[in-house]
C-alpha cells in the first residue's frame, strides 16, 4: 500500500478542469448570449461559425469536471447535485438547445428563427443556470450526514441569482473578447461596443460579490480581512485593479485583436483563485473538506495515474484544433 | 444530438442517484472518468476537424480525425459496458459500511458479464448502422438517384450483415447462457419462467402475472426451454419461485422485450437470407419488393438495441447492483415525485421537439441523394461541402 497523498492532486486536477470549462464554454456561451443582439442574418451566421468547429470540445471540460468531481470527491458530488437540481436540469436542457441549434439552424432554413432563439436563449439560459449553481455552492447546502436534506427551490436565493446575472455579463465579456480577436470592421466595432457595457457590469458584478460574501460568511470575511492573510492576499485586487485597467484600455484601442480576450482571462482567473481561496479547503461549504469528501486512495491512484498522463494529450490536441481555426471568420469563404 | 444528450449522463448520478454515487463511485468513477478522458474528448476534439477542417489540413490528417473519433466511440462503449456489467455482476470489491472499496481492478474491469455484454452490444450497434446504410441504399435506388453509390453502399453493407447477423445471435446465446450462470433470477424474468424444473418448455407468448406467480395465455413449446438455455434438453432452468418476491424483476417487462429484440434479429436474419439468394441470382439491386422491404428495416436494429437495453436493465431490478444494492436505496433522498415529474417532462419536452427534427433532417438528407447534396449552396457561411467526397471517388 502507498502512502501517499493523492488529494492535493486531484483538487488541482479538479480546479484546472472547471477553469477550464469556466474560460471554454464560458467565452462560447459568451458569444451565444451576444447572438441575441446580433442585427443580420450575416452576422448571425459569423458570431456562430466563430465558434461552431470548437464549442463541441469546449462543452467536453464540463463532463470531465462533473465526472472528476464523483471521481474525486464522491461525498460532495451526491451532496452539492441533489441540493442544485434544478438549475443544472435547466441548465442541460439549455445547453441541449442550444448545442443541437448549430446544425439545425443551417439544416432547418425554414425554421431558423426558431433556432436562432434556441441557440441565444439557450446560451444565456444555460450560462445563468450555472451562476445560480456558483451562487448557491458558496452559500452552502442544509446537510445531515451524507445527505442533502434541504429542500429543491432552496438553491433559489437573492444571492445565487445575483451571481447567475453576473456570470451573464461575466461570459458575454469573453465571448466579446473572442469576438474581437475573431471578426473585423463593423462587426469587431460592436463587439468593443458590447465588451465595454459587459466590462463595466462585471466588474461592479464582481466588487458586490466581494463584499457581499464576506458579510454572509464570517469565515470567508476571517479568510480575507484577518491578519496577516490581508497582506498575502492583497496582490489578488490589486492585480484585479491592473488588470482591469488594461482591460478598459485594451477595448479601446483599435490595433489590440488579442488582449481584450487575454485580460478577461485574467480577471476571470482572479475571481476564480478568489473563490477558491475563500473555500478552501472545504469542498461542501461548512460541512465536509476535501479529505473528507475524497474518494478510496486506491480509486483516486488508480484513476490519477491515466489522467496524468491522459490530460497533457487531450491539452495537445486541444490546443491543435484550436491552430487548426485560427484566423479571421469569413462568411463567404467558410472558415478561413 | 448523440453528443449533448450524452452530457446529461454523468450529471444525473448526481441529481437522481445521489446514494448511488455515494456508495459506487469508489468503483465505478473511473470508469467513467477513463471514458471521459479516454472517448468523449477523442470524439469531440476531432470531430470539428473531421467536420468543417477538410481544407484546412492535410489529407492524412483528416482520414486519421475520421478514425480518432471512431476509435473514441469504441472505447466509449468499453467503458460504460465495463460499468454496466460490473452493476450487472459486481467482482474485485468489498463492502464496508455500505460503501464499496476496490479490490481488484482486473476483477472489476473484466467482471463476469463483461466480455459477452461487450461484443453482444458492439455487434449490436454495427449491425444496427448496417440496416441504416442498408435502407438508404435502398431507397436511393428505388428513386433512381445515385445508381453506382447505392450499388456499392448495398453491396458491401450486406455482406458485412450476413456475417454479423448470424455471428450476432450466436453471441446473443453466449450472453444468455452467462445470464444464467450469474444472474438466474433475470433469465428467470426474460423467459417468464416461475418453477424450478428440468426439460422446461419454451414460453412463445404468455401474460405474465407477478401476483398469480403463473403465467395466462400461455403458448408453449416442450423440451425448447431447457435445450435453449442450457443447450441440453435435460438441463435444469431457475424459476422467479426461487427467489423471494421482493427479489424478483416485473416479468412482463424482460419477458416482452427479450421476444421484440430476438424477433427483430430472426426478421434481420430473414432479411439477409433473402439478400443473399437474390444476389446469387443477379437480381439483388432491381427486385422491387425487397428494396421496399430494405427501406422499411432501417429501424429494426435501433428497436432491438432498445429492446435488448430494457430487457437486461429492468431485468436486473430491484437491483441497481446486482443482489448487494437495491434501486430503492440508491435514489436521492431529497428528490420529491413533484420534482421527478417536473424534470422528466423538461426531458420529453426537448426530446420530442430534438429528436423527430434531426429525424426529419436525416429523411430529407437521405431523399436528395448522394449528388443532390453535394449541390447544396454555401448555408450559415459553412464551407460548401462538409462531407465532400476524396477527390477522385466516385
Amino acid at each position: 500500500m502507498i502512502i501517499f497523498d493523492f488529494v492535493p492532486i486531484w483538487t488541482l486536477i479538479l480546479g484546472l478542469a472547471v477553469f477550464f470549462y469556466v474560460l471554454l464554454d464560458g467565452f462560447d456561451l459568451g458569444v451565444g448570449i451576444l447572438y441575441n443582439f446580433a442585427r443580420t442574418t450575416a452576422d448571425r451566421n459569423l458570431l456562430m461559425n466563430s465558434i461552431a468547429p470548437i464549442w463541441d470540445g469546449n462543452e467536453t471540460w464540463l463532463v470531465l469536471g462533473g465526472l472528476g468531481l464523483l471521481a474525486a470527491f464522491p461525498l460532495a458530488f451526491a451532496i452539492i447535485l441533489p441540493a442544485v437540481y434544478f438549475p443544472i436540469l435547466v441548465m442541460l436542457l439549455s445547453l441541449i438547445f442550444r448545442g443541437v441549434a448549430f446544425e439545425f439552424r443551417f439544416r432547418d432554413v425554414e425554421h431558423r428563427t426558431f433556432w436562432d432563439h434556441a441557440f441565444g436563449y439557450g446560451s444565456a439560459i444555460a450560462t445563468f443556470a450555472q451562476g445560480v449553481v456558483l451562487g448557491a455552492f458558496i452559500q452552502g447546502f442544509q446537510v445531515e450526514g451524507r445527505h442533502f436534506t434541504g429542500g429543491s427551490f432552496d438553491c433559489i436565493t437573492p444571492f445565487s441569482l445575483f451571481v447567475g446575472i453576473a456570470l451573464l455579463f461575466g461570459y458575454s465579456l469573453l465571448g466579446a473578447g473572442w469576438l474581437i480577436l475573431k471578426t473585423e470592421g463593423q462587426l469587431q466595432t460592436q463587439a468593443r461596443n458590447q465588451a465595454r457595457i459587459c466590462f463595466l457590469s462585471t466588474l461592479a458584478a464582481v466588487f458586490i460579490v466581494s463584499l457581499w460574501t464576506p458579510l454572509v460568511d464570517s469565515g470567508i470575511a476571517h479568510r480575507w480581512f484577518s491578519w496577516p492573510n490581508i497582506a498575502y492576499l492583497s496582490p489578488i485586487p490589486v492585480l484585479t485593479a491592473l488588470f482591469g485597467i488594461l482591460e478598459w484600455r485594451a477595448i479601446a484601442d483599435r490595433k489590440a485583436e488579442l488582449s481584450p480576450f487575454v485580460y478577461a482571462v485574467l480577471l476571470f482567473s482572479l475571481s476564480y483563485l478568489g473563490i477558491a481561496i475563500s473555500l478552501f479547503p472545504m469542498i461542501v461549504p461548512h460541512h465536509y473538506d476535501l479529505w473528507q469528501a475524497a474518494s478510496s486512495p486506491d480509486t483516486q491512484i488508480f484513476l490519477g495515474v491515466g489522467t496524468l498522463f491522459l490530460l497533457p494529450v487531450i491539452l495537445v490536441y486541444t490546443g491543435w484544433s484550436y491552430w487548426v481555426f485560427r484566423g479571421k471568420v469569413r462568411a463567404d469563404t467558410g472558415y478561413h | 444530438m448523440g453528443v449533448v444528450s450524452g452530457v446529461v449522463m454523468p450529471f444525473q448520478f448526481g441529481t437522481n442517484w445521489s446514494r448511488f454515487s455515494d456508495a459506487t463511485a469508489n468503483i465505478i468513477s473511473p470508469m467513467l472518468a477513463y471514458e471521459g478522458l479516454t472517448a468523449f474528448t477523442l470524439e469531440a476534439g476531432f470531430l470539428g476537424v473531421l467536420l468543417f477542417g477538410r481544407n484546412l489540413v492535410p489529407r492524412w490528417a483528416h482520414f486519421a480525425s475520421a478514425c480518432l473519433v471512431a476509435l473514441g466511440t469504441l472505447f466509449s462503449t468499453f467503458w460504460i459496458l465495463v460499468t454496466n456489467s460490473w452493476m450487472q455482476t459486481p467482482g474485485g470489491y468489498r463492502l464496508v459500511d455500505g460503501i464499496f472499496y476496490p479490490t481488484s481492478w482486473s476483477e472489476i474491469i473484466f467482471n463476469a458479464s463483461f466480455p459477452y455484454r461487450y461484443m453482444h452490444t458492439v455487434s449490436g450497434f454495427y449491425i444496427t448502422t448496417g440496416f441504416v446504410v442498408l435502407a438508404v441504399a435502398a431507397a436511393l435506388l428505388r428513386d433512381g438517384k445515385s445508381r453506382e453509390e447505392a450499388t456499392a453502399m448495398m453491396s458491401i453493407t450486406l455482406w458485412f450483415l450476413t456475417l454479423m447477423v448470424p455471428l450476432q445471435i450466436f453471441l446473443g446465446d453466449a450472453q444468455g447462457l452467462n445470464t444464467l450462470h450469474h444472474q438466474p433470477a433475470k433469465l428467470a424474468a426474460i423467459e417468464a419462467h416461475w418453477n424450478h424444473e428440468a426439460r422446461a418448455p419454451l414460453t412463445l407468448f404468455a401474460i405474465p402475472d407477478q401476483k398469480a406467480e403463473t403465467n395466462h395465455f400461455a403458448i408453449e413449446v416442450p423440451l425448447l426451454g431447457s435445450l435453449i438455455l442450457t443447450h441440453d434438453v435435460n438441463g435444469v432452468v431457475p424459476g422467479l419461485k426461487d427467489f423471494p418476491s421482493e427479489d424478483r424483476a416485473p416479468a412482463i417487462i424482460p419477458f416482452f422485450a427479450f421476444r421484440i429484440m430476438v424477433g427483430m434479429g430472426l426478421i434481420m436474419l430473414a432479411l439477409v437470407a433473402l439478400g443473399l439468394w437474390l444476389r446469387l441470382r443477379s437480381k439483388l439491386y432491381d427486385a422491387a419488393w425487397f428494396l421496399r422491404l430494405l427501406t422499411w428495416s432501417a429501424p429494426l436494429g435501433f428497436i432491438a438495441v432498445v429492446a435488448g437495453w430494457t430487457t437486461t436493465e429492468v431485468g436486473r431490478q430491484p437491483w441497481t447492483v446486482y443482489g448487494v444494492m437495491r434501486t430503492t436505496h440508491s435514489v436521492t433522498p431529497s428528490l420529491t415525485g413533484i420534482d421527478v415529474l417536473l424534470s422528466l417532462l423538461g426531458y420529453i419536452t426537448v426530446y420530442l421537439i430534438m429528436f423527430p427534427t434531426g429525424l426529419w433532417f436525416i429523411t430529407r438528407i437521405v431523399r436528395g441523394g448522394v449528388s443532390a447534396e453535394e449541390a447544396t449552396p454555401v448555408e450559415a457561411g459553412r464551407p460548401a461541402h462538409p462531407v465532400k467526397p476524396v477527390p477522385g471517388a466516385p
